[in-house]
């Protein structure tokens, strides 16, 4: 049998060991993906990445792709289910995105926007988070971590520092950062760090960049997510 | 959406800054065609002071004191459709920053610590309207119809959105209208 497998009827090549995402993205063919990134393990930890493969609903991320695999991706059932998912997130964070300099520029906005969400639908839960701005380049805003992980991804796995990590559990899950005081400012994170770059959010921040970008001329004002990611290069 | 008649709008603003409605007026020109479709029930520009029937009720800012909460439910009760327009209407928006501040704390860095006001007092007198320790999203006090984001929400976003549920049809934004900032 060739090594192809069908995404919404189209016909997809795939080389061994790559997982359905993988293969997708090769050819052109855009997942929705929030704690994914190429250039790092796969995570499957916000299942938005999730389509039906032979009636199972499976993370492509980690999936390995298989001969005749019979993927959907882009329904009506599946793009709901995505959008219950970003309400999620929306609500158990604190999203206020007319005052976070990522508007614009950030994935799990721009999801929304790909995905038609209006509103956040849950009852906001409003949380308690702290705000470490004790670092002279980075700020961080855990209001908005979506606990994805890449930040710690690419610390331990690019820059080699392990600067972060999650603790705690479920709803009290709060990113961490590896110091004696527990602040940024006194932990080894320099701003060239691969870890800032990777925030798929408005969580981390370079300092004193705000707004050079004016709000409407930004990544995703004018493209949605889905065409940003497929053109070339995952930003 | 009326056979003819003219459509009867109401609008209102709860926890907000009135930006909704200034981009309302920023449809420019194209006013007169609304004008031309539509009348006004309570809304600022009226100064009528409670909601009557209405075919549509258009909602901007949150739910941060007790009038609120009155006002909102009038609106539900005389709207046909409910619209809450804008962030704060629709997620609490930036009045909700102030949701994990004590209420307390708030009215003294306000009216006692900051300086200016004279006096120093929190203001306390009895027609003041309750403010609740927390700013909500309006849907989760009453049922919302439509939800239409953005802070505010661009004129040629309320524009296409009204004219769609003037004439009848479902309401849809374009990629570039829908936006959260
Ligand atoms: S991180 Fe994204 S979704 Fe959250 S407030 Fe910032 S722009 Fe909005
Ligand atoms: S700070 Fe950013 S990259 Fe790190 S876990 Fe939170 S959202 Fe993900």
């Amino acid at each position: 049998m060739s090594d192809t497998l069908t995404i919404d009827g189209k016909e997809i090549p795939y080389r061994p060991g790559q997982t359905i995402m993988d293969a997708a993205m090769a050819a052109g063919v855009y997942i929705p993906h929030l704690c994914h990134n190429p250039e790092f393990k796969p995570h499957g930890s916000c299942k938005l990445c999730m389509v039906n493969v032979n009636g199972r609903n499976v993370a492509s991320c980690t999936m390995p792709a298989a001969s005749g695999m019979t993927v959907l991706n882009d329904t009506p059932e599946l793009n709901g289910a995505r959008r219950s998912l970003l309400q999620m997130l929306f609500a158990e964070g604190n999203h206020l995105c007319p005052v976070c300099e990522r508007s614009g520029n950030c994935h799990l906005q721009a999801l929304a926007y790909y995905l038609g969400m209006t509103n956040p639908h849950y009852v906001q839960f409003y949380p308690s988070r702290e705000v470490d701005a004790s670092h002279p380049d980075v700020l961080l805003d855990r209001n908005r971590c979506i606990m994805c992980e890449l930040c710690v991804r690419a610390s331990s796995e690019v820059d080699g520092k392990d600067v972060f990590g999650l603790s705690g559990r479920g709803i009290q899950t709060r990113l961490v950062v590896n110091a004696p005081t527990g602040l940024l400012g006194d932990s080894a994170l320099a701003v060239s760090d691969k870890a800032v770059q990777v925030c798929p959010t408005g969580a981390l921040l370079i300092k004193r960049q705000g707004y050079r970008v004016p709000v409407g001329r930004r990544m995703f004002d004018h493209k949605p997510i889905s065409v940003v990611q497929t053109e070339g290069g995952h930003d | 959406m009326t056979d003819g008649k003219k459509v009867r709008i109401a609008t209102c603003s709860l926890a907000g800054c009135f930006g909704c409605h200034m981009s309302l007026l920023d449809i420019d020109e194209r006013v007169f065609d609304l004008m031309q479709l539509v009348e006004f029930d309570r809304t600022p520009l009226t100064d009528i002071k409670h909601c009557g029937p209405c075919d549509v009720g258009i909602v901007e800012g949150g739910v941060c004191n007790a009038e609120n909460v009155h006002v909102l439910k009038e609106f539900r009760k005389n709207c046909k459709v409910l619209v809450a327009t804008g962030a704060c209407a629709i997620t609490g928006g930036l009045p909700a920053l102030r949701n994990n501040i004590d209420l307390w704390d708030c009215f003294q860095e306000v009216y006692q610590y900051e300086g200016g006001l004279e006096g120093g007092q929190v203001p306390n007198d009895p027609e003041l309207p309750l403010p609740f320790d927390q700013v909500r999203p309006i849907a989760e006090v009453v049922k919302v119809d439509y939800f239409l984001p953005g802070c505010p929400p661009p004129a040629d976003a309320i524009w296409k959105f009204l004219s769609d549920l003037i004439a009848g049809r479902e309401p849809r934004l374009d990629y570039e209208m829908l936006h959260f900032d």
